[in-house]
């Protein structure tokens, strides 16, 4: 065994590091070396399930309900850790990119370690609740895995080439050239377009933030406004006007970017916490099973 | 008709001047001969103001006239004291127009008729006499000056100062003096600064970051129009307001009037000097040079010289000069005993990069080199150590290590350690000493003053080069004999980024050698250009015109700015004759070409869109720069879900800082290019490190050592913006504290304010940092290690364009 360490260590020196010459995406890792693996896994579940006749029936208190039992939380727990893999950067060979593969199709495969698990017995108590915990997570990470490979394209194309220090600076731009445009404004006009002024790009909450709609915006209440108004120099409100509906377009584009990064983030608000909900009822789980059954 | 003297000095500037006071003092007879009405017109000409700096600073000054750093006016107030003080018998308005008879009875005559009889001249004309004009289109236009007599005289204008030598800095820093509201550019046509002093070098750059200056290298003037300046960058030409264009180019030494008294120079080119004995006289006796027209352009070398020059006309055979006990110590070492101007004529006469070196600056060059004695068997370099010295064999040989068991000597007189100069690489073989031996060490800088200070040294080394470079490329037996004619024959060209070298269906058969940046090939193919291959450095075109005799199947542009290596075919087609068996090799890579164009081609019928593809982002990665990259982060947006986890990475595995921004950058069909190092070919930030502290790794990486002295010229010099001033951040609380009690910042770079909070008052000092591919970490680069979707892959750029990408997505 050791001379295999060694081996791999050698191998993952930087004059012989594996070069990728092109991109490969997580769910395609390795030519789908982990779906492979797991969808084999969950195969030999279901099959031994239907050929093995274990007595008196198959439940989780049962030899093979044990092994899976085993399997399915060892799995858990492994899953867990991708969180701490992916923050401690060792110097050795590994790339987080086959991690996540790995979580992703090994993850799905507890939905068959962990039904076939239970022998399909499921009620009201702590057992049941931890593989509800445990679905919901999966169904958490299976809505990650769809939004990873749908908005990132969809997020690139928004910002154009824009840091979001820059959409920022961008919006920060319009505001100095508002507040000098809207001097010669009558104070009528000149509330809706301080108000604008006002506004902070991150303001709006949760679900502003993650539909993207924002009703009470100043700077399109502004718009209406000056666009409605009749007082104020019409040459200025005209010039008021064209810098507010300018500041609107680049306050949508941080709106969208701001609504894509949350949407690929605020799974892992529920996917995390839930982990740690399942851990918490799994670990519950295995001590009634072993002190009271 | 004047009485007869005994030596008549031309020229009253430092040199001139500290001439005549010490024949004053001695009290010689003596004239000193003045253009102007005023002592040393040079300095006189220096802005008003401006600080004179008395460098070398180690070597004593030895004059009978004052000179430390000080004012211009102070100085030229303190000589003109000094030269009544001294009783020089000085003539103004006295220009030598000719200079005839021999020692002992010497002929001059002046522009107003005068004539002096002197039995023996010392030439102290310095080389302002003409300056270097401008020479691209439009340089004939008024508002080309090529002085700066009052930086006052310029008032909200846009003034661009063309060359970066020290009189083209002290005129852009003058005129950027921030009130006068001007908008200053200075030029600078390569990337380093090695023919200015530092302290100049820093003050500009200072300017530079002030915001007071605008500075450009690798940048050159195309077009002057009134008004108007078009500059030829390395990504491309670029018009820039421009209502003054203060041309400073440096000047050469009056040769014509100099050569008329039958003066020999040491080369036929522009910038040669006189040849000069040791004790400063030329090829006609009796007449001696000193100070900058004796290649020695530094005020207190110009004064030694005149107090020597005169002390040896006097008669005095035992007077060293003043630099001599620090040459002798580095000499000292040496088994053999000589003495230091034996060691200087030894040296100059063996190595090949030294016979055009003047002796006087080769009393300078030694200064700033080792020499040291190697016993036979003895390894001068490891293959893979880092390095960028130059050394040459001034005695026995070495013996280069090409394979297990296999070495080619290099002989006496030629030079080693070549390829470090250009690119910075690691030292590509191990060198021993195949004999009892001299070698010479020239460090980096000292070597690259030297090329640009002696057009023949430069020549030798690039010859040297270029031969070391074709017998690698045309393998088969070729020997340095056979190229001979090739390379003779073998012209060096500079051409800007997007430049055409060859077009499609054009008739030519010259082949190129690329000697830095690199090229893509394009082929027509259904009325639009498709990108067939990617040239990197130490690459060659055109063979293929060569061979067949057909016209050019393809065209061939720079991606970056670029030098080429042009031998033409003729030469090149006997080489071919003469070796059958490199024409042989030669077809093969030709076929191989040729195949491959084929296929692009019968791919383009069938997957067009593909081919477009392909081709385009080919051309949006060479717009990037990468086409000057070993080793650059591409991010696929299709993957990245902008997590930058990436950039904590990259924080983590360092000292806390990242090296690379990853929202920031260009991106071509969801391909993007982040703000981080690309590990150039010819690495920018390389070219003007003081303390020579960035290397070359074994992997290819561009990285830091220790000792960065944090004055910023890398970060300056980087054009693709990723090196960082800044200094590295306290050490943070570990991971697992902060997953379980959130205690400290977290993963990644720690937040300014978490930094300071930390660090209180204190202030560490800001280095340079940059990526180092993450040199010594076993897994190699952490951002790609870190990626969780796998959006982001470091490759060359050969790499990435590769045919095999093609294949895949065409089918
Ligand atoms: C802008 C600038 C800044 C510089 N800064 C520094 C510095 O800070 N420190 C430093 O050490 N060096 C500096 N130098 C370099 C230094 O000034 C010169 O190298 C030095 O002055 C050369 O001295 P010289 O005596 O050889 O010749 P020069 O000083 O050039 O003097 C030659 C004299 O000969 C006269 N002359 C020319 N032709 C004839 C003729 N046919 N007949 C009669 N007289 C003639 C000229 O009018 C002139 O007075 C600087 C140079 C420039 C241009
Ligand atoms: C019970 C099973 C699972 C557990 C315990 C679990 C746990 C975790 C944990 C702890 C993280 C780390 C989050 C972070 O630190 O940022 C994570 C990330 C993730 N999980 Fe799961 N997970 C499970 C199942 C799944 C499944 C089934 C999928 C997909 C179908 C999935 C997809 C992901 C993805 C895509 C990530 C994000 C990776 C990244 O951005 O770094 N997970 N999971």
């Amino acid at each position: 065994m050791a001379s295999l360490f060694q081996r791999r260590r050698s191998k993952a020196t930087q004059t012989e590091r594996v070069r990728e010459r092109r991109h490969e995406g997580f769910l395609r890792y390795a030519n789908f070396r982990w779906a492979k693996i797991s969808g084999g896994l969950c195969l030999l579940i279901i099959v031994s399930y239907a050929l093995i006749d274990v007595t008196p029936r198959p439940n989780g208190g049962s030899w093979y309900g044990y092994t899976l039992g085993t399997i399915g939380a060892g799995l858990i727990l492994w899953l867990t850790a991708l969180g701490y893999r992916k923050r401690k950067m060792t110097s050795d060979h590994w790339s987080l990119k086959a991690w996540t593969s790995a979580h992703v199709y090994l993850g799905l495969s507890l939905i068959v370690i962990g039904t076939w698990h239970t022998g399909f017995q499921l009620g009201w108590n702590v057992h049941t609740l931890a593989w509800v915990l445990m679905m919901l997570v999966i169904l958490s990470g299976l809505y990650g895995v769809v939004v990873y490979s749908t908005l990132p394209a969809a997020l690139s194309n928004n910002r154009d080439e824009m840091t979001q220090m820059q959409m920022l600076e961008a919006i920060r731009a319009f505001d100095r050239q508002l507040h000098a445009a809207a001097q010669p404004l009558t104070p009528q006009d000149t509330a809706p377009v301080l108000a604008a002024l006002d506004e902070d790009p991150f303001a709006g909450g949760i679900m502003a933030r993650l539909s993207g709609r924002y009703p009470d915006c100043a700077t399109a209440a502004a718009l209406r406004a000056l666009g409605a108004s009749r007082s104020s120099d019409a040459g200025a409100r005209e010039k008021v006007v064209g810098l507010l509906s300018q500041k609107e377009v680049a306050l949508a584009r941080l709106r969208q970017h701001l609504r894509i990064r949350a949407l690929l983030e605020i799974w892992l608000y529920v996917h995390v916490p839930l982990t740690f909900a399942l851990i918490a009822a799994l670990s519950a789980h295995i001590v009634s099973v072993f002190f009271y059954w | 008709m004047t009485e007869p003297v005994k030596v008549a000095i031309i020229g009253s500037g430092p040199a001139g001047l500290s001439a005549a006071s010490r024949a004053g003092q001695l009290g010689l007879s003596h004239v000193l001969l003045e253009k102007t009405d005023h002592l040393s017109d040079t300095i006189f000409k220096y802005q008003k103001g401006k600080r004179v700096l008395a460098t070398p600073e180690r070597l004593d000054l030895r004059s009978d006239c004052r000179f430390a750093e000080g004012a211009r006016e102070y100085i030229l107030g303190n000589w003109d004291e000094d030269a009544v003080n001294n009783k020089v018998n000085v003539v103004k308005h006295a220009e030598v127009t000719a200079v005839t008879g021999q020692k002992g009875a010497f002929e001059i005559k002046t522009a107003k008729g005068d004539v002096y009889h002197a039995e023996t001249i010392v030439l102290a004309i310095g080389t302002q006499g003409n300056p270097n004009r401008m020479r691209c289109e439009g340089a004939d236009l008024p508002h080309i000056i090529y002085q700066v007599d009052d930086p006052e005289d310029f008032k909200d204008k846009h003034i661009t100062v063309v060359g970066s030598g020290d009189a083209g800095i002290e005129n852009a820093l003058g005129v950027a003096e921030e009130a006068l509201e001007n908008t200053v550019t200075i030029l600078n046509r390569s990337k380093d600064f090695a023919r200015a002093k530092a302290k100049n070098v820093s003050d500009m750059m200072e300017a530079g970051e002030n915001g007071l200056i605008s500075i450009r290298t690798e940048t050159q003037p195309k077009l002057v129009e009134p008004g108007w300046l078009t500059l030829e960058t390395p990504t491309g030409d670029e018009k820039i307001p421009c209502d003054v264009i203060v041309a400073r180019l440096g000047s050469v030494a009056p040769r014509g009037f100099v050569e008329s008294m039958g003066i020999e120079f040491t080369g036929p080119d522009r910038e040669a000097f006189p040849k000069l004995s040791p004790t400063f006289e030329s090829t006609v006796p009796g007449i001696f040079v000193i100070g900058a027209l004796a290649g020695y352009p530094l005020i207190k070398h110009c004064m030694n010289q005149g107090y020597d020059v005169v002390e040896f006309i006097n008669g005095n055979k035992n007077l060293t000069p003043a630099d001599e006990k620090d040459l002798a110590a580095i000499f000292a070492n040496l088994p053999q005993k000589k003495s230091v101007s034996e060691w200087l004529d030894y040296l100059r006469e063996r190595v090949r990069i030294f016979a055009d070196v003047s002796p006087l600056q080769m009393r300078e060059f030694m200064l700033d080199s080792k020499v040291a004695y190697y016993r036979k068997g003895d390894v001068v370099f490891e293959k893979g150590e880092p390095g960028s010295s130059l050394f040459a064999i001034a005695d026995g040989h070495a013996e280069v290590e090409v394979g297990p068991g296999i070495t080619v000597p290099i002989e006496q007189g030629s030079i080693f350690g070549e390829v470090g100069l250009i690119s910075g690489r690691k030292r590509g073989a191990t060198i021993r000493a195949g004999a009892d031996s001299i070698f010479v060490e020239v460090s980096r800088t000292a070597a690259l003053k030297l090329m640009a200070a002696v057009p023949g040294a430069k020549r030798v080394i690039n010859r040297i080069s270029l031969e070391r470079q074709l017998l690698q490329i045309f393998k088969g037996g070729l020997t340095v004999e056979d190229l001979a004619p090739v390379v003779d024959a073998a012209e060096v060209e500079r051409v800007p980024a997007g430049k055409v070298v060859l077009t499609e269906g054009e008739q030519g058969d010259d082949v190129y050698v690329i000697r830095s940046g690199s090229m893509v090939v394009e082929k027509d193919i259904g009325g639009k250009p498709i990108f067939l291959r990617y040239l990197p450095a130490g690459s060659f075109f055109g063979e293929m015109g060569v061979l067949s005799g057909q016209p050019r199947n393809a065209t061939v542009k720079a991606a970056v700015g670029a030098e080429l290596i042009k031998l033409t075919g003729e030469s090149f087609r006997r080489m071919l004759a003469a070796r059958p068996q490199v024409r042989e090799a030669t077809e093969a890579a030709v076929a191989e070409r040729a195949q491959m164009n084929n296929f692009i081609e019968s791919r383009k019928a069938t997957y067009s869109s593909a081919v477009d593809l392909y081709s385009d982002t080919a051309s949006f990665i060479m717009k990037e720069g990468l086409g000057e990259a070993t080793d650059a982060l591409l991010i696929d947006e299709n993957l990245c879900v902008g997590c930058d986890n990436c950039e904590k990475a990259c924080a983590d595995s360092h000292e806390g800082l990242s090296r690379l921004d990853r929202e920031a950058g260009k991106t071509f069909a969801h391909l993007h290019v982040p703000t981080s190092c690309r590990h150039c070919e010819h690495p920018h930030c390389m070219a003007d490190c003081p303390p020579n502290v960035i290397h070359r790794g074994p992997d290819g990486e561009v990285f830091m050592e220790p000792g960065c002295i944090g004055c910023g010229n890398c970060m300056r010099n980087c054009p693709y913006g990723v090196i960082r001033m800044e200094a590295a951040p306290p050490p943070k609380p570990g991971l697992l504290r902060w997953l379980l009690t959130g205690f400290g910042p977290g993963p990644g770079e720690p937040s300014p304010k978490w930094t300071k909070k930390q660090l209180g008052d204190e202030k560490p000092k800001k280095i340079a940092v940059k990526c180092d591919m993450c040199k010594g970490i076993a897994g190699g680069p952490a951002c790609v290690r870190a990626c969780p979707t796998g959006a982001a892959i470091r490759v060359s750029p050969e790499e990435f364009l590769s045919i095999a990408r093609l294949q895949e997505d065409a089918g």
